[in-house]
C-alpha cells in the first residue's frame, strides 16, 4: 500500500509502545511482546560482549606458538566459555528473541503473541539460566568444551560443570517458551486474510525454526540433566565401568547440537528474504520453494547429527548413513540461496546498510555451507576433524550468516522499534569494517586447519604463526566493526536524532503498515490482507521520506 | 473446532479397559514368548496409551493439527531411536574409521 | 456458542473463547511433544542398553516389587479416570464436582508417590541404590551392569515421580478457581491443559512399568 511522501509532516506517534507506559515496573512486568524484544535486544547485546571478550582473549593467545598468555588450563575454559556464551545465550535467542518477538505478531496482523505471559516468562528464565553461567565463570568457568563430552564432563574434568550444564538445561527451557509462542501465534492468530502463503518468509523462517526448538532442545535437556546426576548423584548413564558408553553422550547431545545449528541460521534467512525483496523491490523469486526449504531444513536438520561423530568409534555403516543424509540437508539451504540471487535479477537494488549486510550474508553463507558439505564428505571430514578448518567452516555460517542477518534484520528494522534513523555513513563503514574484518580473521583458518593445525589447542608449531597473526589482526578489525553500531545507535536515540516515519524503506510488510514506534496493541484496527507477501509490482510502495538515514 | 464433551459411560469403559489391559500386562510377562516377548508387552503399552490419549486426552474429537502433532512426536522419537541404534547394531561389522 | 460471555475470560489478543481456547490446548500439546522428547532421551538410552546387556537387566529387574508396580499402575489409571471427569465437569461448570474429582486425583497421586517411596526405601535397604554402596546379590549378572539397570530404575522413575509432584502442585492450585466457579463450556482451559498433562506423565508409567518390572519375569515364575 502506498502512503504519501510529506515529508515535513513527519512526527512521532504521540502515543506507543515506548511511552505508553512509564517506569521501570511497566517494562519489568509488560506482556507486550515489543517490550520484551527489547528487554531481550539488551540481554543478548551483553552477553555478546561477554562472549566476545573471550574471543579477544583466545586470539590474543594465539598470536604466538608458544602457551605464553594463559595457562592451558586457563585457555580451556576461555574456549569452552566462549563457546557456551555464544551459542546458548547469543546466537540461539537472539534473532527469534529480539526480532521474532519484535515482529511475528505485526507481520501476522495481531495485537501480540498468542501467550504473553510466558513470552515475559521466557526473558526471565533466560535471565536466571545467565545468571547460572555467571556463577559458573565466577567461580572458575568449565574446561570441557561447550561440547560437554562424557567421560571428561562427568568424571574427570574439576571445573564447574554443574552449574554451566545446570544454566545449559535453563536456557533451553527459555527458547522452547518462545518456540511455542510462535507456533501457537501462527497458527492461531493470522488476521483476515493472511493465508499460510500470504505470510512474509520471515514466519515461515520463525516457524520452522520453532518447530526444531521444540523437538530438539527437550533432548539436550535430557542430556545435561543425565550430565548431572552423573556428576552429583553418581547416577552413571555413560560410565564405563558399568557398561556405559561415551559415545552415547555424543549421540544424544548432537541430536540437539546439530538442529540447534539450523535454530541459528534459519531466522537469519528469514531476515535475508526479507531485506532481498526490500531492497531489490521484488517478490522473492520462488517463494513457495524458499518456504518449503525452511520446513525441509527443519526436517532434514534432525537426520545428519552423526556427522559430527566421525572419528568418535561410531560404526562404520552408521558413518555412512549418516554422510549421505548430509548431502541431502544441504540441498534446501542451496535453494535458497539460487532463490536469493534470482531475486536480485533484474531488481532494482539499492545498496543501503541492511542490504549490505544481506549481500554479505549471500557471498559467507555459501561459503560456509560449501565447507559444511566438504566435512560431511567421510574421507575429508577424517583428516579435518577437529581441526581449525571446522572452526571457520562454522564461524563463517555463525558469523558470516546469523550475525550478519541480526545485524542486518537490526539496521533494516531499528527505525520501526525505535522510531528514529541512524547514520548512513557509519553505519556503512561498519558493516564493510566487519565484512572485512570477518574474512581476514576465519579466512586464513580454513588452511590452517587444512594443514593440520588443531582446534582447541593453546601452543601450536611455529609455521603457523603467520596465518595465526592474520587470523587475530582481523579479530581486531571484527571488533571495531561490531563496537560501532552501539555508537550511532545511541546517537539515533538522543536529542540530534531524526524521526522515522510509518515507512522510511518503501518496503512492503504489515510492520510498515502502522506507525514508528508502533502502538501498544500494534494497529489500529485489525489489517485485513489482500495481496501476496512481497507485491512489489502491484503496490508500489513509497518510502515516507527520502533519506532514510539520520545524515 | 467447536467443544466436545465426552460421555461419563465412555471414560468408565476405557477405564475398565485400561485395567483389564494391566493385569494382561502381568498376565503374559509369565509366558515366554521368545523374541516376540518385547513385542507383545509393547504392543499391551501402545493399546493402553493409546486409549488415554484418544478418549481421555480427547484426541479423537480434536482438530487435525493435534493429530498431527501427536504423530510428529512420535515419528521424532522414531528419527532418534532409529538412527541411533543404525550405529548400535552394526558396531563391528565394518571396522573403525580411519584404520 | 457466545462470542463474548459473562465471565469476562477472554483475553485482550484474543477474538473469542473459541480462539483462545484452541490456542492453549495446542500450547499445552506442544509442551508435551517437548515432554515426549526429553523422556525419549532417557528411553534412548535404556534402549541401547537393555539390548546390549538384556540378561544383566533381566536379573536385576527381576529385584524388582512387581506387586507394588502393579498397583501403582492401577492407582494411575484411576487418577487419569478423576481427571478426566474434572475436566468433563469444568466443561460442564459443575463446580463441587471439579473440586471433587481434582482432589480424588491429587489423593491417587499421593497414593502412588507413597507407594514409590515405599519402594525406594526398601532399595535402599537392600543397597540397590547406585552409587559406591551399590551390591547385588544375584547370580550371573555382571555388576556393573546390574547397577546400570538400577541407575535406569530410579533415574526414569525419579523423574517421573518429579513430574507427578509438579502435577499435584498444578491440581492444588486448579482447586482454587475451581471453587470460585470460574469455570464454564467457554473457559476450562486450567482444567483441560493440566489434564492433559496429568495424562501425559500416566502415560508415561505405562511405559515404565513393563519395561522396568517385567524384563524376563517369566525366569522363575
Amino acid at each position: 500500500m502506498s502512503s504519501t511522501t510529506a515529508e515535513s509532516a513527519i512526527a512521532p506517534p504521540k502515543v506507543h509502545y515506548l511511552n505508553a507506559e512509564h517506569g521501570l515496573k511497566s517494562w519489568l512486568l509488560t506482556k507486550d511482546h515489543k517490550r520484551i524484544a527489547i528487554l531481550y535486544l539488551i540481554s543478548v547485546s551483553i552477553f555478546f560482549l561477554v562472549g566476545g571478550l573471550f574471543a579477544g582473549l583466545i586470539r590474543l593467545e594465539l598470536l604466538t606458538p608458544q602457551g605464553d598468555l594463559v595457562s592451558g588450563d586457563t585457555y580451556n575454559r576461555l574456549f569452552t566459555l566462549h563457546g557456551v556464551i555464544m551459542i546458548f545465550f547469543f546466537l540461539i535467542p537472539a534473532i527469534p528473541a529480539v526480532l521474532g518477538n519484535f515482529l511475528v505478531p505485526i507481520m501476522i496482523g495481531a495485537k501480540d503473541l498468542a501467550f504473553p505471559k510466558l513470552n515475559l516468562g521466557s526473558w526471565y528464565v533466560y535471565n536466571i539460566a545467565g545468571l547460572l553461567g555467571i556463577y559458573a565463570m565466577i567461580k572458575g568457568g568449565v574446561d570441557t568444551g561447550w561440547t560437554f563430552y562424557a567421560p571428561f564432563s562427568t568424571t574427570y574434568s574439576n571445573s564447574y560443570v554443574v552449574p554451566t550444564a545446570l544454566a545449559g538445561f535453563v536456557a533451553g527451557f527459555s527458547s522452547i517458551m518462545t518456540g511455542l509462542n510462535f507456533i501457537v501465534t501462527i497458527h492461531r492468530m493470522r488476521a483476515p486474510g493472511m493465508t499460510w502463503f500470504r505470510m512474509p518468509l520471515m514466519l515461515w523462517s520463525s516457524y520452522a525454526t520453532s518447530l526444531i526448538i521444540l523437538l530438539g532442545t527437550p533432548v539436550l535437556a535430557i542430556t545435561l540433566l543425565l550430565l548431572i546426576l552423573e556428576r552429583t548423584l553418581h547416577i552413571g548413564i555413560f560410565d564405563p565401568k558399568l557398561g556405559g558408553d561415551p559415545v552415547l553422550f555424543q549421540h544424544l547431545f548432537w541430536f540437539y547440537s546439530h538442529p540447534a545449528v539450523y535454530i541459528m541460521i534459519l531466522p537469519a534467512m528469514g531476515v535475508i528474504s526479507e531485506l532481498i525483496a526490500a531492497f531489490s523491490r521484488k517478490r522473492v523469486f520462488g517463494y513457495k520453494f524458499v518456504a518449503f526449504a525452511s520446513l525441509a531444513i527443519a526436517v532434514l536438520g534432525f537426520l545428519v547429527w552423526g556427522h559430527h561423530m566421525f572419528t568418535s568409534g561410531q560404526s562404520v555403516y552408521a558413518a555412512t548413513v549418516f554422510s549421505v543424509l548430509t548431502m541431502l540437508v544441504a540441498i534446501p539451504s542451496a535453494i535458497k540461496v539460487f532463490n536469493w540471487t534470482a531475486t536480485l535479477h533484474r531488481g532494482a537494488i539499492s545498496y543501503d546498510t541492511p542490504m549490505l549486510y544481506a549481500l554479505g550474508f549471500l557471498g559467507l553463507f555459501t561459503i560456509g555451507g560449501l565447507t559444511g558439505v566438504m566435512l560431511g564428505t567421510l574421507g575429508i571430514d577424517i583428516h579435518v576433524h577437529d581441526t581449525y578448518f571446522v572452526v571457520a567452516h562454522f564461524h563463517y555460517i555463525m558469523v558470516g550468516g546469523t550475525i550478519l542477518g541480526y545485524l542486518g534484520g537490526l539496521h533494516y528494522w531499528w527505525p520501526k522499534m525505535t522510531g528514529r534513523l541512524y547514520n548512513r555513513f557509519w553505519s556503512q563503514v561498519s558493516a564493510i569494517t566487519i565484512f572485512v574484518g570477518f574474512n581476514l580473521t576465519f579466512f586464513p583458518q580454513f588452511i590452517l586447519g587444512f594443514q593440520g593445525m588443531p582446534r582447541r589447542y593453546w601452543s601450536y608449531p611455529p609455521e603457523f604463526q603467520v596465518l595465526n597473526v592474520l587470523s587475530t589482526a582481523g579479530a581486531t578489525v571484527l571488533g571495531v566493526g561490531l563496537i560501532l553500531p552501539l555508537f550511532y545507535f545511541a546517537a539515533s536515540l538522543g536529542k540530534k536524532g531524526r524521526v522515522a516515519g510509518p515507512n522510511p524503506w518503501g518496503a512492503i510488510g504489515l510492520e510498515w503498515t502502522t506507525t514508528s514506534p508502533p502502538p501498544t496493541y500494534n494497529f489500529e484496527e485489525t489489517p485485513v490482507v489482500t495481496h501476496e507477501a512481497y507485491a512489489y509490482e502491484e503496490l508500489h510502495p513509497e518510502p515516507t521520506q527520502k533519506e532514510p538515514y539520520l545524515a | 473446532m467447536s467443544l466436545h464433551v465426552e460421555s461419563k459411560r465412555n471414560y468408565f469403559l476405557v477405564f475398565g479397559a485400561l485395567m483389564v489391559l494391566t493385569m494382561l500386562t502381568v498376565y503374559v510377562a509369565y509366558f515366554d514368548f521368545g523374541a516376540w516377548n518385547n513385542v507383545v508387552a509393547m504392543a499391551i503399552a501402545v493399546a493402553k496409551a493409546s486409549l488415554v490419549v484418544l478418549i481421555f486426552m480427547g484426541v479423537r474429537h480434536s482438530s487435525p493439527l493435534t493429530k498431527l502433532v501427536v504423530i510428529g512426536a512420535l515419528l521424532w522419537m522414531v528419527f532418534m531411536v532409529g538412527l541411533t541404534l543404525t550405529d548400535y547394531e552394526t558396531r563391528g561389522f565394518l571396522g573403525v574409521l580411519g584404520k | 456458542m457466545p462470542e463474548h460471555s459473562q465471565s469476562g475470560a477472554l483475553a485482550h489478543h484474543f477474538e473469542t473463547y473459541d480462539q483462545q481456547r484452541e490456542a492453549s490446548s495446542l500450547g499445552m500439546w506442544l509442551f508435551l511433544v517437548t515432554e515426549i522428547m526429553f523422556f525419549g532421551g532417557f528411553f534412548l538410552a535404556y534402549i541401547v542398553y537393555r539390548s546390549s546387556f538384556p540378561e544383566d537387566f533381566a536379573i536385576a529387574s527381576h529385584q524388582l516389587d512387581v506387586t507394588l508396580g502393579a498397583i501403582n499402575t492401577a492407582v494411575l489409571i484411576a487418577s487419569s479416570l478423576t481427571m478426566a471427569m474434572a475436566v468433563r465437569a469444568s466443561q460442564l461448570a459443575q463446580r463441587k464436582a471439579v473440586v471433587g474429582f481434582l482432589i480424588a486425583t491429587m489423593i491417587f497421586g499421593g497414593v502412588f508417590l507413597g507407594i514409590k517411596a515405599v519402594e525406594y526405601s526398601a532399595k535402599f535397604e537392600h543397597h540397590l541404590v547406585p552409587g559406591p554402596n551399590f551390591e547385588l546379590h544375584a547370580e550371573g549378572a555382571d555388576p556393573g551392569h546390574a547397577e546400570m539397570f538400577f541407575n535406569f530404575y530410579f533415574g526414569m522413575t525419579g523423574l517421573h515421580a518429579a513430574h507427578m509432584v509438579i502435577g499435584i502442585g498444578l491440581l492444588t492450585w486448579l482447586c482454587f478457581p475451581a471453587w470460585k466457579g470460574r469455570f464454564n463450556a467457554d473457559y476450562h482451559n486450567p482444567v483441560e491443559v493440566v489434564g492433559l498433562y496429568w495424562h501425559f506423565v500416566d502415560i508415561i508409567w505405562i511405559f515404565l512399568f513393563p519395561l522396568l518390572y517385567l524384563i524376563g519375569f517369566h525366569v522363575g515364575h
